[in-house]
């Protein structure tokens, strides 16, 4: 499967250098070797869910619970929260680091993908979330840093788009 | 039975727990007995205080935390049994009060109207320790049973479908978060 080890690893490091301490994930094939390596983190407290709402509640409780957290996600999983980051995560200003693979972009090959692909910005610009990409080895660690400050100073969600660039090597 | 005197019979045992709530009579009525800085009312996003009852039992597993659900929103979110089952917090209580109702609304009848089984879909999700009771006493007891053990339970209340004459309370949301949040972080410093 050629899901970029090394790069999930960046990415993972990124996380924990920020002091992430709770993920909660719902697996998809782009974010399978950072569920496996939070997994085998005994530091992490990993949260796999049924549907990728319920980590919009959990990151409210790590957040009261004075924890930091990231929810790893894929678009479609964000588009199923939709309700529960405008309900709550907005409506009650929590902070929410929100990962999010970006599939059904260019190159994508799985039919399935293709029309949340197409939402996915669109959809975080009408909810006034602000995303950025990574795409970039370079600026991996920088970003992940700076959306998890923005989160925390502006008390609401920001979203960091998992590119195919960054993800998957072929 | 009713809703308002299953939380009076309890409400002194909610002082030292951090306490979750949904929308609606779940929440007007407890404020109505007397809000407490360790009260978060979630005033919307249906289905997400399990969620949130779960992410803070997992980050503070030393900590009684109380959600009080009720049939409509549980029902929005049946995968959250699932996952509280997965990691069932020891110390984690889920109350569930069965109206059968979503009451705010209009009174619409749930599914548990119908013939749903909330005890019976707890169960088989894996929650360890789940019940129903019918009367204020045997709340009362299940609740206090439940937080001197250790075992992730949800307790399935079946009340009437009456609520409070208003829903909305003098607190505002924002208000509540950031209390609710400061009362834990103070907790860490006594």
């Amino acid at each position: 499967m050629p899901v970029s080890l090394i790069n999930s690893k960046l990415i993972y490091d990124a996380l924990k250098e920020c002091d992430i301490r709770l993920l909660s994930a719902l697996p998809e094939t782009w974010l399978v070797h950072l569920v496996r390596l939070s997994d085998d983190d005994p530091d992490m407290i990993l949260v796999r869910l049924a549907k990728e709402e319920e980590g919009v509640g959990v990151s409210a409780g790590a957040h009261f619970a004075g924890v930091k957290s990231a929810m790893l996600m894929q678009n479609h999983g964000f588009l199923a929260s939709i309700n529960g980051i405008v309900s709550f995560a907005h409506l009650y200003k929590i902070p929410l680091l929100m990962l999010i693979s970006y599939r059904g972009s260019l190159g994508e090959r799985d039919p399935w993908q293709t029309q949340g692909g197409n939402v996915t910005e669109p959809v975080l610009r009408a909810l006034g979330i602000p995303y950025f990409s990574l795409d970039a080895v370079d600026t991996v660690k920088k970003r992940i840093r700076q959306a998890q400050t923005l989160a925390d100073s502006s008390l609401q969600p920001v979203a960091l788009l998992l590119t195919r660039d960054l993800m998957w090597e072929e | 039975m009713l809703r308002l005197d299953c939380l009076r019979a309890i409400y002194s045992e909610l002082e030292s727990s951090l306490v979750v709530t949904i929308m609606g009579a779940v929440a007007a009525e407890l404020h109505s007995l007397g809000h407490r800085p360790n009260f978060f009312y979630l005033q919307h996003a249906m289905g997400l205080a399990s969620s949130t009852g779960l992410g803070l039992a997992l980050c503070l597993p030393e900590q009684t935390v109380v959600v009080i659900d009720g049939d409509g929103s549980l029902l929005m979110n049946l995968g959250s049994l699932s996952t509280m089952a997965r990691y069932r917090p020891r110390k984690l209580v889920h109350i569930v009060f069965d109206n059968e109702s979503l009451l705010s609304v209009g009174g619409f009848p749930t599914a548990t109207s119908t013939g749903t089984d909330l005890e019976g879909i707890a169960r088989a999700a894996g929650v360890p320790r789940v019940m129903t009771v019918q009367s204020v006493e045997s709340f009362k007891a299940a609740v206090n049973d439940t937080m001197l053990g250790s075992e992730l339970t949800t307790i399935i209340a079946k009340v009437e479908a009456k609520g409070p004459a208003a829903y909305v309370t003098d607190l505002s949301l924002l208000e509540n978060q950031f209390q609710f949040r400061r009362y834990i972080q103070s907790l860490g410093k006594r």
